[in-house]
């Protein structure tokens, strides 16, 4: 007897494990049938899952956490039990300004691009004009690692630059009419950009913090309960999935899969640059392999991390001016499910690690660590700027923040 | 109370345009362009907004929400013991209704039933249509098949209807699929 699970996402190339779980049977081997939801804004995709078109979603991990904390609706718990991917986005500027901060070839610095930027930047504001970057929605990794790089650079968001919200479909529009001078948007969209000639990559997000989640797998949490089996069928079928998708063999037949007109609707050739990190970053240039861009499998890259749901509650905090809450410090942390994660893939001999938190930013290195399941290493995990991120002392280290 | 309709599909707009106008003391106000829709809400400083699920301003619209300076800024409805069967109902309807707090309860559910019954109309009529169309393009293709093989065997018109029905008995087929064949394996090696 198989199972049915409606899953809601946006067309971007992160939703790719629950459709390749589908695409290739491995979600039927563990008795699944999977239906899909695509809608085109995070508040449809959200509104369904709250209301019960869908079972599970595709979601930015940072939504998942406000929605938990009642930020933009009133709360509703929500249970994220599986990272569908870390990194994958990017900052793309116009291509007068890209010339000007990151005249190289490859992918730039990000303290020296920043630097240039915050210099470029105080020449607007005495002229009384201001940068203005556009993001995919308030509460995402986008928006949180471009405030960061941002102000790491002494350029303070919301002050000495304007970031709005910008549908990622009409980013390369708002980048030819000169409302946004840049973006920080996921793929196939700076690829987009590229494509078009309004706009170049300089940088990854990676490249800001080199492992940090993107996107989750969410669902209510009273659901996740009930239909805890098909879930954790779910990891495991996605597990397969992510093995197959980083198999280079595969990536030309999961691009045209992904490019279908029921999934991204969308050119397989730009999908197939970041499924295999290798951007073209300037109209006509050649490909860039950065190896980093996209983590969807190796790593435990679907663990979730609770030190990275607090560290997303730290820049929320951040960001609003809230004072930071212990309470919801604790209830973010909730969201992040290693439990659920690990029952789901006992016994499969799949790598899980010893601990369900970490400190953030520490190691810079591949290390070996302790498993509780199969051998693995510590990931690299620092952020551009050295610091670290204590999960037990949120306020210690927002103080540290500029 | 104003309200804003934020929808680009002019002929849904003014369906449910229509169907608020009953309402007593009701000012509405159609969005359908997406350039400078937050300057317009901004100016129109609205009670309810009223935006369909598949419009792709959505988050723009949420973020302004967000961090509006306004004192009455909209918030988006959702589910409590009171509201539930309404909120739900709109949301299968496929329209999201963002309300500024403090607004009655009974004042918001008027508005919003509305709506939802407007767009379910809306719907029926969009489906209706669909499927007049579908019907006239299958009798075409049946009126093509049935010329086709009146040519080629020179056969009387009911005759070759009686031919497509009877294939299409034989294979457990519509009669419109047996004609798409036959048309399409006229084009292919017919002349």
């Amino acid at each position: 007897m198989s199972e049915k699970l409606t899953i809601g996402f946006l067309p971007l190339v992160d939703a790719c494990l629950p459709i390749l779980a589908r695409e290739h049977g491995f979600a039927e081997e563990e008795g699944l049938t999977l239906d899909f939801l695509r809608d085109v804004s995070w508040a449809t995709v959200l509104d369904r899952l709250l209301y019960g078109h869908s079972d599970a979603a595709h979601m930015l991990a940072p939504l998942a956490i406000a929605t938990t904390l009642g930020r933009n609706r009133p709360p509703q718990p929500l249970s994220a039990p599986f990272v569908l991917g870390l990194n994958g986005n990017a900052i793309s500027l116009r291509n007068d300004l890209a010339e000007r901060i990151a005249p190289g070839a490859g992918l730039g610095d990000p303290r020296e691009i920043g630097g240039r930027l915050a210099v470029e930047g105080r020449e607007w504001l005495a002229r009384g004009a201001r940068a203005r970057f556009g993001v995919v929605a308030r509460y995402s990794r986008p928006s949180y690692m471009l405030r960061y790089w941002l102000a790491a650079c002494g350029i303070r968001p919301d002050r000495d630059v304007d970031i709005v919200t910008v549908h990622p479909p009409f980013v390369a529009d708002a980048l030819a009419s000169g409302e946004i001078h840049g973006a920080c948007v996921g793929e196939p969209w700076n690829s987009v950009c590229v494509d078009r000639g309004v706009g170049a990559i300089v940088l990854a997000t990676a490249q800001i913090w080199l492992r940090g989640v993107e996107k989750v797998l969410a669902l209510r949490e009273p659901v996740l309960e009930d239909r805890r089996p098909a879930i954790e069928a779910l990891i495991r079928a996605m597990r397969k999935a992510g093995r197959h998708f980083v198999e280079p063999a595969n990536w030309e037949v999961n691009a045209a899969i992904l490019a279908r007109p029921e999934y991204l609707d969308g050119n397989a050739d730009l999908i197939l640059r970041s499924i295999s990190d290798r951007l073209v970053l300037r109209q006509g240039g050649e490909p860039v392999h950065y190896s980093d861009f996209m983590f969807q499998y190796r790593e435990a890259a679907n663990f979730p991390w609770v030190s990275q749901a607090e560290w997303l509650y730290s820049q929320m905090v951040r960001w609003e001016g809230l004072p930071c809450s212990a309470a919801d410090a604790q209830a973010a942390a909730r969201v992040f499910r290693p439990d659920v994660y690990r029952s789901a893939l006992k016994g499969t001999g799949d790598i899980l690690p010893g601990a369900n938190s970490q400190v953030e930013g520490s190691l810079r290195q591949l290390l070996p660590a302790t498993a509780q399941q199969g051998e693995m290493l510590w990931a690299k995990n620092g952020f551009f700027d050295g610091m670290v991120f204590d999960p037990d002392d949120i306020p210690g280290y927002l103080e540290k923040l500029p | 109370m104003r309200i804003a309709i934020v929808d680009e599909r002019a002929a849904r707009a003014s369906i449910i345009e229509e169907g608020l106008a009953q309402l007593d003391g009701c000012e509405i106000f159609v969005l359908g362009e997406r350039k400078g829709l937050l300057a317009r809400i901004e100016e129109i400083a609205p009670d309810i907004v009223l935006i369909d699920l598949g419009n792709p301003s959505r988050d723009v619209l949420e973020e302004y929400f967000a961090v509006s300076r306004a004192l009455a800024r909209p918030i988006a409805m959702f589910v409590d013991e009171a509201d539930d069967q309404t909120i739900g109902a709109s949301i299968d309807a496929g329209v999201s209704a963002y309300v500024v707090d403090g607004l009655h309860a009974s004042r918001i559910r008027a508005v919003v039933d509305l709506a939802v019954k407007r767009f379910n109309a809306f719907a029926r009529l969009q489906a209706d249509l669909a499927e007049a169309k579908g019907k006239l393009a299958e009798r075409e293709t049946v009126d093509r098949a049935k010329r086709i093989l009146m040519d080629s065997k020179g056969i009387t018109e009911p005759e070759a209807y009686g031919e497509l029905r009877r294939k299409a008995m034989q294979s457990s087929k519509r009669i419109v699929e047996i004609a798409e064949a036959v048309v399409t394996a006229h084009e292919l090696i017919g002349r």
